[in-house]
């Protein structure tokens, strides 16, 4: 008993040492840092460039976004692909709320914006959160008629869901700015906000994917009618974890708005979905960890394949740049994902801190052999 | 509304709805055999219309000549993507097909603005398609008869051979049952390439009238079609080709005529088929002509 508590006790701290550590590696990341080199020159030294601090907050983001659908997708076994419309929700209600009623009143050029709104402001965590009721609300109403379908038939209704919402904010001017979008959202999220967002998110996931109501999830995914049978009402696990996704993408929409200051309606298009499911599969569907790795594994790679958009010189032979080559690229490699490796990365499994050890000591044992 | 505006409405839904009637064939067809959405359907209708802009422009081909090498190098497509993403995934869940279509779909995008870049380009309709007639008060443009009646022969064709063929008949055996046609000795695998060459050369088909119909094309011109096919597919009752070609003309309609006797919802015209499809789903999931699906247990 007291070993198991050992155990507990030693994975916290760890898991509280690894946290702390990431912080240090954050704010090293994106620290300034003044150098004087003496003789009255003094440098501005930064580890990380705006870019590449940007590719760090994508990551957060994205991880929020996967793990959102993987919670619908992965531990409930809904294929859901109305995650842009979620996300529309979130990153408009947030860009509502966030913006002061001058910037509104200068933006909103086509049609006035609706009296209320031009006065609303609110601080930006609670835009966030907002955000994610708002699209937790239009979830539910969704939901409760499409939730019925199984299979395919639920990916194309939400599908056409995401698009409907699409089509709303372009034409709902005096709300939305229309297909103007909106511009100049302050950029609140930084390193810091993204990853707490993150962690928090993560955290609550994986405590209640840990309790009884993660195995309830997990049974209406491996067997709906058996689940029926042991007496889990299906229907409403099945929309208590589609409205749990679509909050989580609520909020990772309002973070990618504020993250990137522009949203319009083009953005939110099924391209959007598409990138989050290829994280949420190529991490491995049903593992949170998964999600995470896999949203810095495919982030960081769509970042880096833009080196084949640009010209090569290879000394003999010039190749010039072929822009839109990083799509194909990137769209390759998804398919040989699916075909050869459909679990992704992570399969079903979870990080451990006993798994992690497991593996070093394998491969200490290893060495020893040799 | 003068009746000589409403025919001209009453032509443009026949002409859009055969449009939607023949893409959605395609899926139905695929659907009702492999119990997969194919996303990359309206990939191909792209590239149809491309081919045929190439080889006229490019390779100074006369019209007939590149409609021909344009379908028969969609339908060579269509069997080229079932083999490589498909077929390995036979036996995986069907979500995973479902994916490695979406993967298939953007592929074959991003390859178009790699290969035709993004610009979108113009379509030269031939002189005698766009010469305005009257009839009945309506001004039209033989294209807009043209379509429908391509459409028509086209669809004729392809209820023969599935009904009245014997690899017709292998298809509506696999769509009953995969694993009893495949011991009976049928070479599914082959029947499923013809089925994927039949409905990309009619996506191809129906590709070129639409680029000679709005006549512009870029690399995602499939897009929109091809889900608005998919639902008029699903609308008609996936699996049947008449239910398709029908849930293609009344969707068709349904666009055209909102639009033209409420004006004010011009904006939310994209929305309606998805609208249409959500009431569907929800009221009768199986469609017009679909028929019953059982859930095994």
């Amino acid at each position: 008993m007291s070993e198991v508590k050992n155990t507990q006790m030693r994975d916290r701290l760890l898991t509280c040492g690894a946290i702390a550590l990431l912080f240090v590696f954050l704010w090293w990341a994106c620290g300034d840092m003044n150098r004087d080199l003496g003789l009255g020159l003094s440098r501005t030294w930064r580890a990380l460039n705006g870019y590449e601090l940007q590719i760090l907050n994508l990551v957060a983001v994205y991880g929020i976004l996967a793990i959102s659908l993987n919670i619908i997708y992965g531990f409930t076994g809904m294929f859901s692909l109305g995650h842009a419309g979620f996300m529309a929700i979130g990153a408009y209600v947030s860009a509502l709320c966030v913006l002061t009623p001058d910037q509104k009143e200068m933006m909103w050029l086509i049609e006035e914006i609706l009296p209320p709104l031009a006065t609303l402001y609110t601080p930006f965590w609670v835009s966030v959160i907002l955000g994610g009721l708002v699209a937790t609300v239009f979830a539910l109403l969704i939901g409760i008629p499409v939730l019925r379908l199984g299979g395919d038939y639920l990916g194309i209704a939400t599908l056409g869901f995401s698009e409907i919402i699409r089509v709303l904010i372009v034409n709902a001017t005096s709300i939305t700015n229309g297909s103007l979008g909106i511009k100049g959202i302050p950029c609140y999220t930084d390193v810091y906000t993204s990853f707490i967002w993150l962690i928090v998110v993560t955290f609550c996931i994986v405590r209640l994917l840990n309790s009884n109501f993660g195995n309830v999830l997990k049974a209406v995914r491996d067997d709906e009618i058996a689940a029926q049978v042991m007496g889990i009402n299906v229907f409403h696990t099945k929309l208590f974890s589609f409205c749990l996704g679509a909050f989580l993408a609520g909020v990772g929409g309002a973070l990618l708005g504020n993250l990137l200051t522009t949203i319009d309606p083009k953005m939110f298009t099924f391209l959007l979905t598409y990138n989050v499911l290829m994280i949420v599969v190529a991490g491995g569907l049903g593992s949170i960890t998964g999600s995470i790795l896999g949203s810095a594994i495919i982030t960081v790679l769509l970042e880096w394949l833009r080196v084949v958009e640009e010209p090569m010189n290879f000394g003999f032979v010039e190749i010039p740049g072929i822009p839109g080559m990083r799509m194909v690229v990137f769209s390759v490699v998804l398919l040989i994902i699916i075909l050869y490796r459909r679990e992704g990365v992570m399969g079903m499994r979870e990080f451990s801190w006993n798994g992690f050890f497991r593996f070093f000591r394998r491969f200490g044992k290893k060495e020893e052999k040799a | 509304m003068t009746l000589e505006l409403f025919l001209q409405h009453f032509f443009n839904a026949l002409t859009l709805g055969s449009l939607y009637g023949l893409i959605a064939i395609g899926y139905t067809m695929v659907y009702g055999i492999l119990r997969l959405i194919n996303f990359a359907h309206g990939d191909i209708l792209m590239l149809g219309a491309y081919f045929v802009f190439y080889g006229t422009t490019l390779f100074c081909l006369p019209w007939p000549v590149a409609v021909v090498v344009a379908i028969i190098g969609s339908a060579v497509l269509g069997v080229l993507m079932d083999k490589i993403a498909y077929r390995p995934l036979r036996d995986a869940p069907r979500i995973s097909a479902l994916i490695s279509a979406i993967a298939v779909s953007f592929f074959l995008e991003s390859l178009a603005v790699v290969v035709f870049t993004g610009l979108p380009r113009p379509v030269h309709q031939p002189e005698w398609l766009v010469s305005i007639i009257t009839i009945g008060g309506a001004r039209l443009m033989p294209l807009t008869l043209l379509v429908p009646g391509v459409t028509a022969i086209l669809v004729a064709g392809l209820l023969y051979i599935v009904y009245h063929t014997k690899p017709g008949l292998a298809m509506q055996a696999i769509s009953k049952d995969i694993e009893t046609t495949r011991m009976l000795g049928v070479p599914v695998d082959k029947i499923i390439a013809l089925t994927f060459a039949i409905g990309s050369a009619l996506a191809a088909a129906s590709g070129i009238m639409w680029a000679l119909r709005y006549p512009q094309i870029h690399p995602y011109m499939g897009v929109f079609p091809g889900f608005k096919a998919f639902i008029a597919a699903v609308f008609g009752g996936i699996g049947s080709i008449q239910g398709a070609v029908i849930g293609g003309l009344l969707l068709g309609f349904i666009e055209i005529m909102t639009v033209a006797f409420f004006p004010d919802l011009s904006g939310y015209r994209d929305a309606f088929a998805f609208i249409l499809l959500v009431v569907v789903l929800l009221v009768k999931p199986t469609g017009l002509f679909g028929e019953k699906l059982k859930e095994k247990i």
